[in-house]
């Protein structure tokens, strides 16, 4: 750990400035992760703003049945509250499928987007790591890499993004609202992370001096027929070795739309909305769910280790959308399978 | 002698849970004094090769850093290695840190850093720049197994392999069932919630009060002042509460060396706490590789056992451990062959974690066994009890006691086993596969050598002290009952004592012998109050008790009195007032009775049964259920007791589904070393764990019928889970532990 200096924003201006005044300011709010990184060398802020006083505690129903969370509620808040739990339970489902208890109440919406990815390599300071230090290399290819990415990886890192949260917005198409030195803009979800290429050492793309000021969802059809099934290494407790959020629209047992986000595979929450596209109208049975599944992890690659995620992938994908159209979403407390 | 009184036996909260559910239990870093200083340690980040230079300036001109220490500038310490052997150094030459520029392990300690806050220490520990000149590194065990050796001096005779017997080749090859396999146990971790810390006082006098993380306060005292040539009578080790430790805590390390010789370097006093990642340094449970090979007649009777095992040790030392040995004593076989080799790796030493040795070598052997079982087509619990053995023919020797067929029994009456279709696949319920799995587990009950003292005071009150460690056991507890037993009264009117060098000698708390031993002692000593109480009662005048011989009397109520009628008797403060005493004391000492020994070996037995589902499609694990029958001598206190073997069951299924630490063989670093990444069971893993005592009369054990329980509870349970996921699955997985990868990737037979 590095000293540091600490300052508590008073306003979304304040923390704006704040982050243009130095390159190396870092934003603290629930500190699950940062705290961490601080400690193992990995981050090193020079400076650190406290934005806990921010007015970004709300959610806000909107007019056409949305719902509007600002950055700074916390996950269990996310997660427990009712107008999330009737509207948008899918997201509610992953939230409590991640971490525990005490990191969901402490974890916030804004900062559970920015969750750095996980890479053995990445947490080690002394490794190279091109997320860390560009050009350094990547010692997970060739190296321990079973958790690492399938889908979307570059030769310059292949690290997964670890929310559970993240992977739920996806398929809910969510926007993320940001402010910056040049006002208020929007970013589109699938926009929001980006996927390694040749600059691993950001991991979405937030301009210098933005801060996430909420994420807005819109009112959907997915209630009912929706899942997140995550499956990891133990049955608490632990990052998604592979995870699936699947929202579908079933009438007259064809899909009038399905969506599926995966995480635990990429450096981003995966979604592949033409894929998806492809099967509108399909027969929701099972015939339809291992189609899908071949497509959408048509394009997927281990890298040894790792290489069981692909068939754990393609069947996670299979049982999720088994799931969604029954209506059976998977309940997050009991650690069977459902 | 000692009358029946109801503590022994009874389930008594732990006399020092208040104390730690409030805070007041004070672990090692948690003592402060004036002018306290505070160190930070530096480790290496390759495995093998020398340091070419250490770059200290940055972090020396740190605000608040007193001195940082390398191998050019590390104050004088002992030159002979015998006196850096602690009571657990193994053969070979202890690791003694900032000797010179060599680098023999990832982790190893190659600078430490004194500074005025921990701040300040760990912020300037990071701006230490080393250079390092690498060499190739060697950690794989399965790729360094042919380049195994016996070990040339024997850690403990018993480690060594039996002679054979018979001819197991020969039997081998000709008997009607056989099987034969490779088990690869990965390393394990053993990641306590205390993390290794030392707390140095220093004395206007020059003394030391050192609080060290440790299981053994006196062992610690005797490291230091051999390695700092210190007056023993000028140092006391404490470790009054031991936040868990599982064996890695046996041996001093490397934080309390570097906070005495700042301490006594600097003059000031010190605090040096370890990091969670510097706990995946400091002793680890050794990868191991063996080879099981077994073979029966056509009713299943084993006509040949082969077990070859070679594990990890560092290149400075030869640990061992007994891993195989059971295969020759576990069962009834004439024709018996057992191997053991250890193999030098670029890791730190490994060392004693939970049933060190039979963790692993009865996973082996209790896979095999279900192995065979189903090679036999016999019921793997009947297999079992076709080769009951009552003797440990390894050593030719009687069994004090083996209440293993009431394990089975009891445990598989608990369990439902008689309902099991053997079949692998056959159990189902919805998209689960049921798997039901047993084995069987053997720890040796052991007793050291051990002394204890006994106050008996006049107000009544029993004071018991030794140099004892309670390291999450119920220590403190037992004690406590033992002396209310003794003296009829109740456990919070016994003040116990344990934890500090200066306490009567004991050795370290390991190897399931602490309850045997100190509670013998204690047992000992209050015998001895009582023949002086009674001597003292026989002086008074008009003594009811003039004609009574000691093995008549005992204490009831506040008096001593005749067993035979309580009636008889004078009140112990009048002894003690007639007397003139404030107190008495009696000090004893115990030990094995060699003669016992030499014709009775003594084991503690477990029988494990253990329901695991398995999501078919998806791979995924969960134990449901398990059971776990044991015989292991007296129970003081099932409460404590039932803890202790939980403990060791949820151990067992980290080793069997969870645990493992990862190395990058290219660099030979330990890549997980965090608590994120190594994973341990979560509460979502453990579900029902019922545990069983079997009744055991055994005097020959111990002289208070304690055999141990800390090492039994996770024997075996690696192997039944195993043996369940099998059932279930048709999936034979031999490298532990049991992920989803290995589930998907390996076919059903």
């Amino acid at each position: 750990m590095k000293p540091f200096s600490y300052t508590r924003a008073e306003s979304v201006r304040d923390a704006v400035a704040a982050l243009m005044a130095n390159p190396q300011a870092q934003l603290l709010a629930g500190g699950t992760n940062l705290i961490d990184l601080i400690k193992y060398d990995v981050a090193e802020p020079e400076a650190v703003i406290d934005i806990n006083r921010l007015p970004l505690k709300e959610i806000v129903e909107l007019p056409d049945g949305g719902l509007r969370i600002g950055a700074l509620v916390s996950n269990s808040a996310v997660a427990y509250d009712p107008r999330v739990k009737q509207h948008f339970p899918l997201l509610s489902s992953a939230i409590l499928a991640g971490a525990s208890p005490q990191l969901r109440n402490a974890a916030t919406t804004g900062g559970n987007l920015l969750q750095r990815t996980r890479c053995y390599y990445f947490y080690d300071p002394a490794s190279p790591c091109n997320k860390r230090d560009p050009g350094s290399g990547c010692p997970a290819i060739g190296g321990l890499n079973r958790i690492h990415a399938i889908l979307g990886a570059s030769d310059a890192c292949i690290a997964v993004h670890p929310s559970d949260m993240c992977v739920a917005l996806a398929a809910l198409d969510a926007t993320v609202e940001v402010e910056g030195p040049d006002g208020a803009r929007e970013i589109g979800f699938a926009d929001f992370h980006r996927l390694p290429g040749d600059g691993p050492d950001r991991d979405n793309t937030l301009r210098r001096g933005e801060i996430v000021t909420g994420v807005r969802l819109e009112a959907n059809h997915f209630a009912g027929h929706h899942t997140y099934l995550k499956l990891r290494d133990r049955l608490s407790y632990a990052f998604a070795l592979v995870s699936v959020a699947a929202a579908v629209q079933v009438a007259d047992g064809r899909f009038v739309e399905v969506r599926v986000a995966l995480g635990g595979v990429a450096h981003k929450p995966w979604r592949d909305p033409l894929a998806e596209a492809e099967f509108a109208g399909a027969p929701a049975g099972e015939e339809t769910f291992i189609r899908l599944a071949d497509r959408l992890l048509a394009g997927a690659e281990g890298r040894g280790h790792n290489d069981f995620k692909i068939p754990l992938a393609h069947r996670a994908i299979v049982r999720a959308l088994r799931q969604a159209v029954s209506g059976h979403p998977q309940d997050q407390t009991v650690k069977a399978i459902q | 002698m000692l009358n029946q009184s109801k503590t022994v036996g009874l389930p008594v909260s732990r006399i020092d849970g208040p104390l730690k559910v409030t805070g007041q239990a004070r672990y090692a870093a948690e003592h402060f004094g004036p002018g306290m200083l505070y160190g930070h340690v530096v480790s290496a980040t390759i495995a093998t090769g020398r340091i070419r230079a250490i770059h200290t300036a940055a972090a020396e001109h740190f605000p608040g850093v007193v001195k940082i220490y390398t191998h050019d500038n590390r104050p004088k310490t002992a030159y002979r290695d015998s006196r850096w052997k602690d009571a657990v150094a193994l053969p070979g030459h202890p690791f003694r840190p900032l000797e010179n520029d060599r680098v023999l392990f990832d982790g190893q300690p190659v600078a430490f850093v004194v500074a005025e806050s921990p701040e300040a220490a760990r912020d300037a520990a990071g701006l230490v720049q080393i250079e390092y000149l690498s060499e190739e590194p060697h950690t794989d065990i399965v790729a360094q197994r042919h380049e195994s050796y016996e070990p040339p001096v024997p850690r403990m005779k018993q480690f060594m392999p039996p002679p054979p017997r018979g001819d197991a080749e020969a039997a081998f090859a000709a008997a009607a069932h056989r099987v034969s396999a490779d088990y690869v146990l990965s390393g394990e971790h053993h990641n306590p919630m205390e993390l290794f810390a030392s707390t140095v006082l220093l004395g206007t006098d020059g003394a030391l009060t050192i609080h060290d993380k440790t299981q053994g306060s006196q062992n610690s005292c005797d490291y230091i002042c051999g390695v700092f040539s210190l007056d023993p009578g000028k140092v006391v080790v404490k470790n009054s509460f031991v936040g868990g430790a599982f064996g890695q805590a046996l041996r001093p390390k490397h934080q309390l060396f570097f906070a005495v010789m700042a301490s006594l370097d600097l003059n000031r006093s010190m605090k040096v706490e370890m990091t969670r990642q510097d706990m995946f340094y400091l002793t680890w449970r050794p990868s191991c590789i063996q080879t099981v090979s077994l073979a029966a007649d056509a009713e299943g009777h084993l006509q040949a056992v082969m077990h070859h095992a070679v594990h990890a040790t560092s290149r400075h030392e030869d640990y061992q451990e007994n891993v195989a040995n059971w295969s020759g004593l576990a069962y009834k076989c004439e024709n018996v062959k057992i191997s053991y080799e250890i193999a030098k790796l670029d890791l730190a030493t490994p060392g004693d974690m939970r049933a060190p040795g039979a963790a692993t070598g009865m996973t082996a052997l209790e896979a095999a066994m279900d192995e065979l079982a189903y090679a036999a087509g016999i019921d793997p619990l009947e297999l079992r009890i076709r080769n009951f053995v009552h003797r440990d023919q390894n050593q030719d020797k009687a069994i004090t006691s083996k209440a293993l067929h009431a394990c089975y029994r009891e445990g598989a009456a608990r369990f439902g086993w008689a309902e099991r279709s053997a079949a692998p696949r056959s159990m189902r319920e919805g998209d689960d596969l049921v798997g039901w799995g047993m084995a069987g587990g053997i720890w040796e009950a052991m007793m050291s050598k051990g002394e204890a003292k006994v106050r008996l005071s006049v107000d009544g009150s029993v004071t018991v002290s030794a140099a004892a460690s309670d390291i999450g056991t119920g220590t403190y507890t037992i004690l406590g009952q033992l002396a209310a037993e003794a003296f009829d009264c109740p456990v919070d009117a016994v003040s116990v004592e344990i934890g500090a060098s200066d306490l009567p000698k004991t050795g370290v708390e390991g190897g399931s012998w602490t309850a045997a031993t100190t509670g013998s002692a204690v047992q000992a000593a209050a015998k001895a109050v009582i023949k002086t109480l009674l001597t003292h009662a026989q002086s008074m005048e008009n003594s009811p008790l003039k004609e009574a011989k000691v093995q008549q009397v005992e204490i009831a109520e506040g008096r001593l009195v005749l067993e035979s009628n309580h009636q008889i008797g004078v009140s112990m403060v009048d002894i003690l007032e007639a007397a003139g005493l404030e107190a008495i004391e009696e000090h004893a000492k115990v030990g094995p009775d060699m003669l016992t020994m030499m014709r009775y070996a003594s084991y503690s037995h477990s029988a494990v049964f253990v329901e695991v589902k398995v999501d078919e499609e998806l791979g995924i694990v969960r134990v449901t259920r398990v059971v776990s029958a044991i015989g292991a001598g007296r129970i003081l206190n099932p409460k404590t007791a039932r803890s202790q073997i939980l403990g060791g069951i949820v151990m067992g299924i980290g080793m069997a589904l969870h645990e493992e630490g990862m190395i990058d063989h290219r660099t030979g670093r330990i890549m997980n070393h965090n608590l994120a990444e190594y994973h341990v069971p979560a509460h979502a893993d453990i579900r029902d764990i019922e545990v069983i005592f079997v009744e055991e009369d055994d005097d020959m054990a111990s002289p208070i019928g304690v055999k141990g329980l800390g090492e039994i509870g996770i024997v075996g349970v690696a192997a039944a889970v195993s043996n369940a996921v099998f059932h279930a699955t048709g999936k034979r997985i031999r490298t532990l532990p049991i992920t989803v990868d290995k589930i998907l990737q390996s076919e059903a037979v």
